[in-house]
Parts: C-alpha cells; structure tokens; sequence
C-alpha cells in the first residue's frame, strides 16, 4: 500500500526527491509556513521515505496556497509545490476525500468575491 | 491596426468587468484589436500541476489552439488565466505523454503541442506597443504620484513557464508605471502572495497575508496599489484592513490616456 501510494506521487508530481539536499529554503520563504504542521521541505523528505499518509491526513495539504514561491527558490530544482500537489489529490481522490463540495459554496460568498477565487478552491480542494 | 486573439476568462465577464473594458478601450487607442476566440470556457482558475491530471488542462489547450487556428498570438490579462495558460502551453510544448493524452482527447484536425504566442496584457504593452510609444499617447499623467506594482505569485511564477520577467527583480509593471507618469514604488512584499483562495476557507490566514503587503507598500510610502488580478484586488481591499486605494492596471492605462469617462458613457 505504502510503496503503491509512494510511487503514484512520485508519477504524478513528476519529481526527483532525491536532488532535495535539505537546505530548508522552500519552508522558509514559504508564506504558509506559520499555519503548516508539515513543511514544503518535508513533504519532499517524508515522499522520499514513504511516509505518506501522515501527510495525506494533515491540515498542511490545505494551507498550500500554490504560489510556486519554493518552486522558484529552491537552489536544486525541485520543485517541492509540484509534490504537495500530487499528495493532496491522492487525499481528495479517495471516496469521499473531497474538502469542499458545491453545495458549501453559497454560505462562503459575499458580494465582492470573484468567480476566480471559486473556481480555484473547487480545483485545489475537491476531485 | 493589428489584432490578436483575446481570452478574457470568467471573472472579467463578472466581477472583474472594469478589468477587462479598460483593457479593450486602451488596446484599440494603442491600435491593437482583441477578438475574443468563439465559446471560450474558464481555465478553471489554477494550473493542475499533477502529470496524470488531463481533464483539467483541456479548457487552456482549446484556447491556445483556437489562436493557433486563427493564427495570431493569445493576450490574456487577468493573472491567473495568463499563468494557467502559459503554464499548459509550457508542459504541452515539452511534455510528449501529457500532449499525447491531450490531442487523444481532443482530436483535433492537428495536434496541439504548444505553438501559440502568449502575452499577458503587460507584455503586450512592452513588447509590442512598446512602453515609449505609450508614454507618448499619454494625456493624463500621474504626475507625483507614488505607484506600488503588486505583481503577487501568478504574474511571474514559475518563471521557466511564465517568462515574463526577472521573479526576483520585475520591472515591467515598475516601467509601466512611468510610462503613464507615476513614480514607480519598490517594496519587499510586491511578489509576495496575497493569500489567494485560502480566503474561502481560512480568512485569518488571507488578512495575515494580505495585510503584510499592504503595510509593506505602505510603509515604502505608495499612495496606491495596482494588480492584474481580481483575486489580489478583492484579498488587498477585503481583507488587509488598509485604507491605501487599489485599483486594476488597466484603469489606470485608460485614466492616463483619456478614455476613462468616454468608456463609462
Ligand atoms: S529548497 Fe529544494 S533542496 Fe532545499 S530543502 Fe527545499 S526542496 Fe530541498
Ligand atoms: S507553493 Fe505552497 S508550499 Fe510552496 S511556498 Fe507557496 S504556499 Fe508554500
């Protein structure tokens, strides 16, 4: 199971974990590293490991706002956003996995908020 | 008059409309036509990185494929349709299986493997217009007034993708700043994010992130801040609590050349 869900993340971030050297730049410009229990960088170390359900059951797939921030800075290219991407859909493709559903919607509008910001969570938070 | 094809993209239909007028009337004083490509849908907001995600990336492939059809480049404005675009453009163009999978979808006449020309509106600006012969066409400047640039994550990152500008050291929108006759503010947390969806689900971390920024451009002394992007636009005035104005880049382009009050007639 463990080895399975492994290898589907590494298939589906497209990732070498192995190039990550532990340096900690992608968790310290990461904007959400406050509301975070796991951090960009490991998420890459605990993928290496095969320790992934702990993160498929955290909070911290959720406070990823996806600003590519540690994709850009870190210094070996890899691309830590890409992983906790692929994380969070194997947690919300799981039966009943989904975060948000479109009937939860109308209590989260109000009169300024653009289709965008909707579009976007039903993308990041359901399957 | 040279034309382009043009996605505007859900939100500029909707609560972002100013975004989108400003931008067709300066286009047209600036010589260039946009023309929308017939039913485009929402390019769902959020580029899915995710290699064996597929279904989520053909809304940006049958746009980029209805520009190459008419063969002309693609302008977009908003942020996030121009990183979710340049961003399927980028893996299509580089990844076989993903483009494969794609085009076995969508059976297109041709395969779509990246071809079209993407620029986002700023782009447009200095690449093709060009930001002196802008300045030119100018009859309201923004004399003394102090500009803060908020290019937030989507307008240059990743920036292999994205290729607009240096993500580190931007200057586009700091020149297009001087070319409508502002003066150009630099400050920390100008490509810093503001928060973006998180404001659906978790509105203390959306004020945290939103107020940084603001109170980082306002300490830089800016009198106004100017963004791309309706998400950015509605996180800087909802949830910063700053009373600093914040207006769309295009308004700010159709209020230096004169077109503002002609476009709300
Ligand atoms: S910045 Fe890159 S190399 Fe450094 S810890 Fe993060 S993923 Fe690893
Ligand atoms: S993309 Fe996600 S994990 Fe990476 S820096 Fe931004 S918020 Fe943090």
């Amino acid at each position: 199971m463990n080895k399975n869900i492994k290898e589907q993340v590494l298939r589906s971030s497209g990732v070498n974990v192995l190039k990550c050297m532990r340096c900690g730049k992608c968790s310290a410009t990461c904007p959400s590293y406050d509301e975070m229990e796991y951090h960009p960088h490991q998420f890459v170390y605990m993928v290496e490991k095969g320790d992934i359900e702990k993160l498929m059951k955290s909070e911290s797939l959720y406070k990823c706002l996806t600003c590519f921030a540690c994709v850009d800075r870190c210094p070996r290219n890899v691309e830590p956003a890409k992983v906790v991407e692929a994380v969070r859909l194997a947690a919300v493709r799981q039966q009943g996995g989904n975060r948000l559903t479109p009937d939860m919607i109308p209590d989260m509008l109000d009169d300024d908020l653009p289709q965008q910001a909707i579009v976007t969570a039903l993308r990041k938070y359901a399957k | 008059m040279e034309t382009f094809t043009y996605y505007p993209g859900c939100t500029l239909r909707t609560k972002a409309k100013d975004l989108d007028t400003y931008a067709r009337v300066s286009a047209e004083a600036l010589g260039i036509a946009l023309e929308e490509p017939a039913d485009w849908q929402c390019c769902g907001g959020a580029y899915t990185t995710a290699k064996d995600e597929i279904a989520t990336k053909l809304s940006a492939v049958r746009t980029l494929n209805a520009a190459k059809e008419l063969g002309r480049p693609l302008v977009t404005v908003c942020s996030a349709c121009h990183n979710v675009i340049k961003q399927t453009n980028y893996d299509i163009s580089r990844d076989e299986d993903m483009a494969a999978k794609v085009n076995n979808y969508l059976r297109l006449p041709e395969a779509y493997t990246g071809e079209t020309t993407v620029y986002h509106y700023l782009e447009l600006l200095r690449d093709v217009i060009g930001f002196d012969k802008l300045s030119e066409k100018v009859v309201n400047p923004f004399k003394g007034k102090k500009i803060a640039a908020y290019y937030g994550c989507l307008l240059l990152r990743p920036s292999k993708a994205l290729a607009m500008d240096d993500p580190e050291n931007p200057t586009i929108m700091e020149d297009f700043i001087r070319a409508i006759g502002g003066i150009p503010v630099i400050y920390a947390q100008r490509n810093e994010c503001c928060g973006g969806y998180i404001t659906m689900e978790d509105k203390a971390q959306a004020q945290k992130r939103s107020s940084a920024v603001m109170e980082s451009a306002a300490d830089q002394g800016a009198d106004m801040v100017i963004t791309a992007c309706p998400l950015c636009l509605y996180n800087l005035k909802k949830n910063s609590g700053s009373e600093l104005p914040v207006f769309y880049f295009t308004e700010m382009l159709a209020e230096a050349l004169g077109l503002k009050e002609a476009s709300n007639e």
